[in-house]
Parts: C-alpha cells; structure tokens; sequence
C-alpha cells in the first residue's frame, strides 16, 4: 500500500521539476486577463503560461505523426484554410523510428506553450528495449492529460448491425496497467504493475459525472473488474461510488468488463456515459468504435486540466493503408471540430462537422472501410462547375474526394 | 464527395451571421495542401468582412482614403466602419470611445492612424489601448527593395509591450519642484510580452529573440523584465535568446542592423527603437505596425506620427499604410488579396518613377495612390 501511495503523483511530479524550473514564484498567476481556465494548475500548484492566442488567431501545435496522420491532416490544415478558421498550426514531427526522445521533448514544449494539439497517432515499435516507452503514452503522462473522452454515435448514412448507438466513454488515461512498471524479478516470471490511486480515480470519476451533467445525461456506468481485482479495480469503484453520491440527479451503476463487452455487442443501446481505468478503456472504445462504423469515424480528445490533445479515438496508425488514399478522414475531420470546440470556435466547428455529417449521407461517397468504393472520380462526376479545374488536377490533389 | 461537401460548407456559411464567415463562397478549395500550388484568384465574393476604420488625425485620414481607394479598386471584400474621433478636433468623447469599442467587439480588426495629443494625462488613444488590453506592439522593419539607404536588406522584428512600463500615466509632483514618474514592470505583462515575442518568432520562423533592457540601472524594474524573459525562453529550446542594453542596442542598430532578428522590450524602448528602425529603411512613411491583444488586432504605422505639418499638402507616404492594410488582410486570412496589395505597393516603389518627397521623389499621394492601383494584378 505505502509502495503505491509514494507512486501517487507520477505525473505530477513531472510536470513540478518542468515548471519549478521556469518559473520560480509559483505564488503569482501567470496571464490572468487572457484566459482563466488554463491559467494556473490548481492541481500541482504550478504557473501554466497563457495559450498562443494573439489578435483572435490562435495557434495549434500539429503532430502529424505516422501512417495515415500525415495525409488526414493535410485535409484538416486545407479544410480550415478554406473556411477561413483563425488558426495557425505549429508542425512538430515526431520520429518514430530514433531511440532519443529528443523529438517528443520537443512535441510535449510544444504543447505547453499552445496549450492545445492536433496528433495523428504515432508509431511504437515493439522492437525497440523495453526502455523505449511508448511516444503516445509519454506524451499523455507528462502532459497530465488524464481524461480521454470519445463520443460514439451512429452516423447518419452508415451502415451498421446497431442503430441508435450513443455512448460517451471516459477513461482514466495516465495510470492502470500503462504505469510502464515492469520487471522480471525472478527469471521466466514478469510483474507488470498496475497502479490505481484514489486521487486519479475520484479525478475521472468527477470528471465523468461532470461531463454527464453538462450534457444532460441520465446515467453513468463504472465498468471494472472488482471481482477478481478486489483491491485495485474496488478501489477505482469506490470512488465512483463517492463521487456518484455527490450528483443525485445522475443514476450510477458497474459493470463488470467481460459483462460490457457482451452487452455491448448485443445491446449498446443500454449504455449512456460510461468510466473506466485505462486498458478497460481501450478495449472498450474500441469496441463502440467498431460498433458505430470502426476507426475511421469517431473523433477522441484527451482532456488534463491545463492542455488537450485532439486525435482519433482508436488511436491506429493505419499504416497498410496510408498514401494510398483510401483513408477515411471523418474521425481526424470530427476531432479538428472537437478542437475547435475547446477553443470556444462553435460556430466555425458547427459549420464543418455539419459539412462533415451531410456529407456521410451520400452512400456513393464512402470510403472502403464502411463498404462504400468512394473513388476520385466520384468528384468528376459531382458536375459542380467550380470543380472542373480541380478534377484535371493529378489525383493526389483531389484525395479529400474520400470522405 | 469534396464538391458535397464544399457545397454544403458554402450552404451553411450563407447561414451563420458571423461576418468572417460569409466569403466562403467566393473561394476555391485546392485539396491536399501537401502539394499547394500558388492559390487560384477568388471569383467576386459575395460578402464581405467588416473592419472598423480609426482615421485619426493629421494625415490619417488622407492615407485612409488611399486605402480605401486601393481596396475598391482591387474589389476586396473589406468593409469599413469608419469612427472619426479626434482630441485636437473636440471630436472625442467618452460615448465616441464606446462606440469605437462595440464596433471592436463585433469586428476584432481594426486599422487606424495615430491620434494627436492634447492635454489629457492619459490620452484617447492610450486609453483605447488599455481597454482593448492591446498589450504586444509589432514592426516588422523590412528594407524596400528599390529604395536604398545606408543599410538595405535589412529584415528585424520589434515587440514592444505597450500597456505598462513608463506609460502608466502615473506622475506627480510630491514637493513641490519634484515630480515621480512612476515606470511599473511587472511580472505577468513581461511574461506575456516575452512569450508573444517567442511565439511569433515560432510562427514565422525566426531563429534569435534578442531582449532589450537596462537592467544595470534599473535592476529591479528591468531586472524583472529581463528574468521573465528568460524563464519564458526555456519553452522555446529551437529559438536563441540573447539579451542588450538599450544603449547598446541602438549604437548597433545604426552600425550592424544586420545581427538582430526579432528584438522584445518594455514600453519606451520599444517606442525609440521603433523609431530607429523605421528611421533605417526610409522614415515613417514606410513601415507598417500592428498591435495585439488576445482578441483583438489594430493595423496602424510602424512609426506613430501624426504628421500634422503636412496635412492637406498631399504629399504624406501612403506606403505604410497601405502595407499595414495587407498585413491585415493576411490576418482575415485573404492572403491572395494581401499578396496582391503588398506587390503592387513593392511594385511601385521599386520602378521609382513614383515616391513622394520624403523617398526623394516628386509625386503627390494622389499619384502615388494611382500608381499602386494601376499594378495591382487583378
């Protein structure tokens, strides 16, 4: 017990040895008049800086990241060139394949001073010793995003065995099973550590009920595995318990994981706002992913109290389908929207993913993976007299005909 | 699929009230920006963005009236809500200022020229800076090519924090033939200050910011300005940072300009400098300025200078202000429209048979104005 009390604020304790570097009077708020939401962490009592936002034009850190990220991005950065969106992106590349984390460093600073990112997901190569941690998970602890949110919902036009899907699924995105705590104590018997603490779980849990109320949900669901987990999945239930007392206007209940993924399949329809520790999360989000239409239609953010980081929801590379333009961009198109969101842009956010949304109606126009044959020419044959000088351009030009 | 859903962007921006959003029409969607080739010219569009205008006095609304003219002629969706308020005109009041500000709410851009003083502690023109919180003041110092002076290709940025420092309007006079000026630093405004600098040196790619100071006098004030400056630096491990003295740096801005990049300070170095800088490449009439808050942007002239001795002479330089009126245009995001105004303005000044008095030339503003409006590429 006293070993996983002393873990208890890893992420924390990251983010002090940073900050207390920089700014050595933790006592003064930093950018007060800019913006209140981001300017202090009440959390580890460290000075965040205000977000890049000069003369309404904000300024968004890009990690364009491997396989089809690149590409997906490329349509984000067109499509709000073209709707005149007032953001500018910072490009931070990110190299899979060096062993140095020099690259992730400089994503993470990146997104420290813009508050704010747009990420393609980036490559882990199981290869690589042990040591080399996942990118995606370091850049998620050190930056405390400890929430990540994925809103599944039927889309109009898609096929699918389950109609009438909607389901916010909340997981706790910095401890569990992802603690990289690993070791082989004696020869042939790995430990692999999963940390659950009270304060991250009454976190997510706060979170969870928060972000039910302000949606107007009914009922929220702890999905764990307390029945063979007793102390630690218990633990993470306990909490919600707690916080749950606190909201008597929303229903609670549990849920056992193999039970969820069962009832998912056969009856998703049941579930509204569900909370789980990270790998349950992983698991499950994929499989409402996959219920809803797969990875390339659901968005995914990652919320921590002073930055947030937009992706896909599934967080695949996608790399036997990248430059061959056959991806579907609707889930980084719908992130950019979510993104757009967070910087309080609602009217331009509603304006693309309404695009977006009418566009899914139009079954000529799907992509492969949600069993349409969405071609290039599909644009020729749209006969908008703007278009023509487009469809004489080479095809990589017109790729965004994919959606 | 791309034309539906440009179709259906352009569908829903007619139906959105917010007025950045009515000019999607007019636009094309070149898709996969990965390949961008030199963006098309925009059809006529169907709606514009509204800008309020600050014509000023002295020259303002002169030069205004250049732009105006150079905006209609290359049929540029901007639309100008003009506020004349002037203190030296009895044309100010508080309810003008009010109006100026809602106009600023809806709008979030503004161009303006500067206002003359008179009297007040804590003129109209300071007073609508603080309100709009306009904290970061930018001149970007670009040599004309064309146009030679002692320095060319000269290319430095100037940031200057303008809403705190000496200008805090606070003096008085605590015995009788003493007056305390007060100069105020403090830390949040130096921290914000310092990473606008970083940030824009981030955005458009710079490689030095170099802090301006004098921290060996003032070690508290300054010292302040100067450590803030630095604990913002470490974010930004791609970007050099260097720090001078004030004197210093201005001995080497007249001697090697060429050293600097972009260079952030508090709020009366910042107004010398930029003097200085605008001084190197051809005086005030060419260098443009903007200034910044978290909201809002106002367009003016690098060198803030009325120039009321030549009012209605028509011989003040529209360069300024009309390459401040591109530098906004970018800002709307009509990057073809700003190309085109900045070229023809760099156009004229580069054949020379057109400048005005103060480029050594004979030509009124007037033809000046024409000029630009016959080499705009429509």
């Amino acid at each position: 017990m006293a070993a996983v009390r002393s873990s208890l604020p890893l992420s924390s304790k990251v983010l002090t040895q940073i900050w207390s570097g920089c700014f050595s009077n933790p006592a003064k708020a930093f950018g007060i008049g800019l913006c209140s939401r981001r300017d202090r962490s009440t959390y580890t009592g460290q000075i965040i800086p205000p977000p890049a936002k000069y003369g309404g034009r904000h300024t968004v850190a890009l990690i364009p990241g491997d396989g089809i990220g690149p590409e997906l991005l490329n349509h984000v950065r067109e499509l709000f060139r073209f709707s005149c969106v007032p953001v500018d992106f910072e490009v931070v590349n990110v190299n899979s394949g060096l062993a140095a984390e020099d690259d992730i460093n400089n994503a993470i600073t990146a997104i420290r001073r813009n508050g704010v990112a747009l990420k393609g997901n980036i490559e882990t190569n199981h290869t690589m010793p042990p040591s080399h941690k996942s990118r995606n998970n370091l850049l998620r602890t050190s930056l405390d995003l400890y929430a990540n949110v994925m809103h599944c919902q039927s889309l109009p036009g898609v096929q699918t065995r389950h109609k009438n899907i909607d389901i916010i699924i909340i997981r706790e995105n910095t401890e569990g099973e992802y603690s990289s705590l690993e070791h082989e104590s004696v020869s042939g018997v790995v430990e692999s550590l999963k940390i659950i603490t009270r304060l991250n779980s009454l976190r997510i849990a706060d979170y969870a009920f928060k972000l039910a109320r302000e949606k107007g949900r009914r009922r929220v669901t702890a999905v764990h595995k307390a029945n063979i987990m007793k102390l630690g999945d218990g633990l993470f239930l306990q909490c919600c318990k707690e916080v749950a007392s606190g909201y008597p206007d929303i229903t609670f209940d549990s849920m056992i994981v193999d039970n969820t993924t069962m009832q998912l399949v056969s009856k998703p329809q049941q579930f509204d706002v569900m909370v789980m520790p990270n790998l349950y999360g992983n698991v499950v989000s994929n499989v409402c992913a996959g219920l809803v239409g797969g990875p390339g239609l659901v968005p995914g953010a990652n919320y921590g109290r002073n930055y947030a980081v937009f992706e896909t929801a599934t967080r695949n590379t996608g790399k036997s389908i990248a430059d061959r333009n056959i991806a579907n961009p609707t889930a980084m198109l719908l992130a950019s929207c979510l993104m757009l969101d967070h910087l309080k842009l609602h009217d331009y956010a509603n304006m693309i993913r309404t695009a977006v949304l009418t566009t899914m109606n139009e079954t000529r126009l799907h992509t492969a993976d949600i069993g349409g044959q969405g071609t290039t020419s599909d644009v020729v044959q749209a006969q908008h007299p703007e278009w023509k000088p487009i469809c004489r351009r080479p095809r990589h030009d017109v790729c965004f005909a994919h959606v | 699929m791309a034309a539906a859903l440009r179709g259906s962007l352009v569908t829903l921006a007619k139906g959105l009230n917010g007025p950045r959003l009515h000019q999607l029409g007019s636009r094309t969607l070149s898709l996969g920006a990965c390949l961008r080739a030199p963006e098309a010219p925009p059809a006529r569009a169907d709606s514009t963005f509204k800008v309020t205008m600050l014509p000023g006095d002295g020259v303002g609304p002169e030069l205004m009236t250049a732009v105006k003219e150079v905006f209609k002629a290359g049929d540029i969706p901007v639309e100008f809500e003009e506020f004349h308020l002037s203190e030296v005109q009895n044309m100010a009041s508080e309810e003008k200022l009010d109006e100026v500000l809602a106009s600023m709410k809806i709008n979030r851009v503004a161009i303006k020229d500067p206002w003359e003083y008179k009297g007040e502690l804590a003129s109209y023109e300071m007073r609508l800076r603080r309100k709009l919180d306009l904290f970061a003041n930018v001149v970007h110092v670009n040599s004309l090519p064309g146009y030679s002076t002692r320095h060319n290709n000269l290319d430095l940025v100037i940031i200057r924090e303008q809403t705190e420092g000496e200008y805090s309007s606070l003096e008085h006079e605590s015995a009788k033939g003493v007056v305390e000026c007060l100069k105020i630093i403090t830390r949040e405004k130096s921290r914000r200050i310092a990473k606008f600098a970083f940030d824009y040196a981030t955005k458009k790619g710079r490689s030095k910011v170099t802090a301006v100071h004098k921290a060996n006098i003032m070690k508290l004030g300054d010292g302040l300005f100067l450590q803030c400056c630095a604990e913002v630096a470490e974010l930004y491990p791609k970007i050099k940072y260097e720090n001078i003295i004030i004197d210093n740096c201005c001995m080497q801005l007249v001697q090697n300009p060429y050293q600097f990049d972009v260079l952030v300070m508090p709020n009366l170095y910042g107004n010398i400098i930029d003097n200085l800088a605008a001084g190197l490449v051809g005086g005030a009439g060419v260098v443009p300025g903007e200034s910044f808050s978290a909201e809002y942007a106002v367009f003016e002239t690098g060198a803030r200078h009325p120039f009321a001795q030549a009012v209605g002479r028509n011989i003040a330089n529209p360069t300024a202000m009309l390459l401040s009126s591109a530098n906004m245009l970018r800002h709307l995001n009509l990057e073809y429209h700003s190309n085109m105004v900045s070229e023809a303005v760099k156009k004229v000044i580069k054949q020379g048979k057109v400048r005005t008095g103060d480029l050594g030339g004979y030509a009124t503003s007037n033809e000046f104005t024409r000029a630009v409006i016959s080499n705009l590429a429509i």
